[in-house]
């Protein structure tokens, strides 16, 4: 079957796709768009995340069909000119990276928590992001970045 | 495979007559993970996202009928306060990702044993509402689900619905798991109590072939409640009244040892969360929020 979608606002043409993939396929192997990972393709690691028509999803769990005509936004869409989005800038200068397998997603993840909550405290955070898992940080880091993305988007740091 | 992708129920119901073998997918948080293992290959999938009627809430006569596509995440956000324990359930559902996804109508299809919505439903004496291309008719959840994973679903049937009378006192759902998020349940509890009938009613999950009602413990704290006037005082319910509904609790169970718990562990947790929750919800009652 053929698809059409919308991925980081740029319409996209997907042929010979069999009915039976899914949106992270699609994506990866597809499009061009790596930028999403995965891990585990069930749901448990968050990797995947993506904004499905402004939804926070996984996109492992979502069949590409359901996307037909529908608006994706990858970590790939989330930079602004040029220049990485201020999570992005956030994860790399509270050092919260390390093998950046989980990166990806948790960018995505914390995009949408400070999109809807612009100071989120701690339990906040972890309610946020425990769809996504990290192997390598042990999460302090994690918060680190989110924290310093918050204050930045507030005027401070 | 085939993707059917019907964008009304009339086109849905018609698609599902002359395709019965096609599997419908809603959020597809369970069904796309047997995708994706191969554990499952169907001729043909039943896209409902496109799909208006069911993805939709109304409320008439005090029953709030709720589209079986509508997810954790706008359940949470718009019906909270009218379906508090379905809610309060809704909110321990995996993750944001799974929540903006995941679907009621999904968990009822799928009918774990472990679904986080049947509890609060089965409590809440929700009917599902089931449609076809001739017809359509409403049972109890009850006889909704059969078994572990089997319902009465017919193969040209689809759910719309289910019908949840608006709550009229206070409602608490609370599970056990390994971690706050993320967590198949290892044994869940949820109970709703009905001040105007004097009434309680409860819905026990993770613990049997299928979600499961405590009766003995609904009559004996309703005569506990009854005879001591506290559905009119609001005074406190003794320590040792309360124990004995989470021993009636662990009693209505049916549980069975596997890799989440083992018998021993699951009525000692339903005891517990039996206890719990009605402390929670009196205390409600009392301070006369619901
Ligand atoms: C990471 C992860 C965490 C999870 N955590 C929880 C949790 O904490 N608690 C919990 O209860 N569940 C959990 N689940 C399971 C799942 O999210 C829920 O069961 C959810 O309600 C399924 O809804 P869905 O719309 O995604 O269903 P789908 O996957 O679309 O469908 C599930 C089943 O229902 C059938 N179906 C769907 N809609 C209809 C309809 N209208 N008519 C007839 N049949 C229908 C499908 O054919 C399929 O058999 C989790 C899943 C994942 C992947
Ligand atoms: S790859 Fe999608 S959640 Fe892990
Ligand atoms: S940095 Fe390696 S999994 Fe998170």
């Amino acid at each position: 079957m053929n698809l059409h979608l919308n991925v980081n606002g740029r319409e996209h043409d997907a042929e010979d796709v069999w009915p039976g993939e899914s949106l992270l396929y699609v994506l990866r192997e597809r499009l061009g768009h790596p930028g999403s990972k995965n891990a585990c393709e069930q749901g448990e690691c968050g990797s995947c995340s993506v904004y499905l028509d402004g939804a926070l999803v996984c996109a492992c769990l979502v069949l590409a069909a359901q996307a037909e005509g529908r608006a994706v936004v990858t970590v790939e869409g989330l930079n602004e000119g040029g220049d990485l989005h201020p999570v992005q800038q956030a994860y790399l200068d509270a050092g919260a990276v390390q093998c950046g397998f989980c990166t990806p997603g948790l960018v995505v993840s914390t995009h949408s928590l400070l999109s809807r909550n612009a100071e989120p405290s701690d339990a906040e955070i972890r309610e946020a992001l425990a769809g996504n898992l990290c192997r390598c940080t042990g999460y302090v880091k994690i918060f680190d970045a989110v924290r310093l993305a918050a204050m930045r988007a507030q005027g401070g740091g | 495979m085939e993707i059917l992708s019907p964008s009304s129920l009339q086109e849905a119901l018609l698609a599902k007559s002359e395709t019965p073998s096609a599997v419908p997918m809603a959020g597809g948080t369970d069904l796309m993970v047997e995708l994706n293992f191969d554990r499952r290959r169907p001729d043909a999938i039943l896209d409902l996202t496109r799909v208006p009627e069911l993805n939709g809430w109304e409320r008439a006569d005090g029953v709030i009928r709720l589209g079986a596509g509508v997810t954790y995440a706008r359940l949470v956000a718009e019906i909270a306060p009218e379906l508090p324990g379905l809610a309060i359930a809704a909110r321990t559902v995996g993750s944001p990702q799974i929540r903006n996804r995941g679907t009621v109508g999904g968990n009822l299809g799928s009918a774990s044993p472990a679904g986080d919505a049947l509890p609060p439903l089965l409590a809440a004496g929700a009917q599902v509402v089931l449609a076809s291309a001739t017809g359509s008719r409403s049972m109890p959840l009850t006889a909704f689900i059969t078994g572990p994973k089997t319902t009465s679903l017919e193969p040209g049937e689809l759910i719309t619905a289910v019908s949840v009378p608006v709550a009229t006192g206070p409602q608490q759902f609370s599970k056990i798991g390994t971690r706050n998020a993320m967590v198949i349940a290892v044994a869940s509890f949820a109970l709703a109590l009905h001040p105007e009938r004097q009434a309680v009613t409860t819905g026990i999950g993770s613990a049997g072939p299928r979600p499961l009602m405590a009766t003995a413990a609904e009559s004996f704290l309703k005569g506990v409640l009854d005879e001591e006037g506290l559905w009119d005082t609001h005074g406190p319910i003794l320590p040792a009244a309360a124990i004995r509904f989470g021993e009636l609790v662990a009693d209505a169970a049916q549980p069975i040892d596997d890799i989440r718990g083992t018998i021993r562990y699951r009525r000692h947790a339903l005891g517990v969360l039996a206890r719990r929750t009605l402390g929670w919800a009196w205390g409600d009652l009392r301070k006369g929020s619901r």
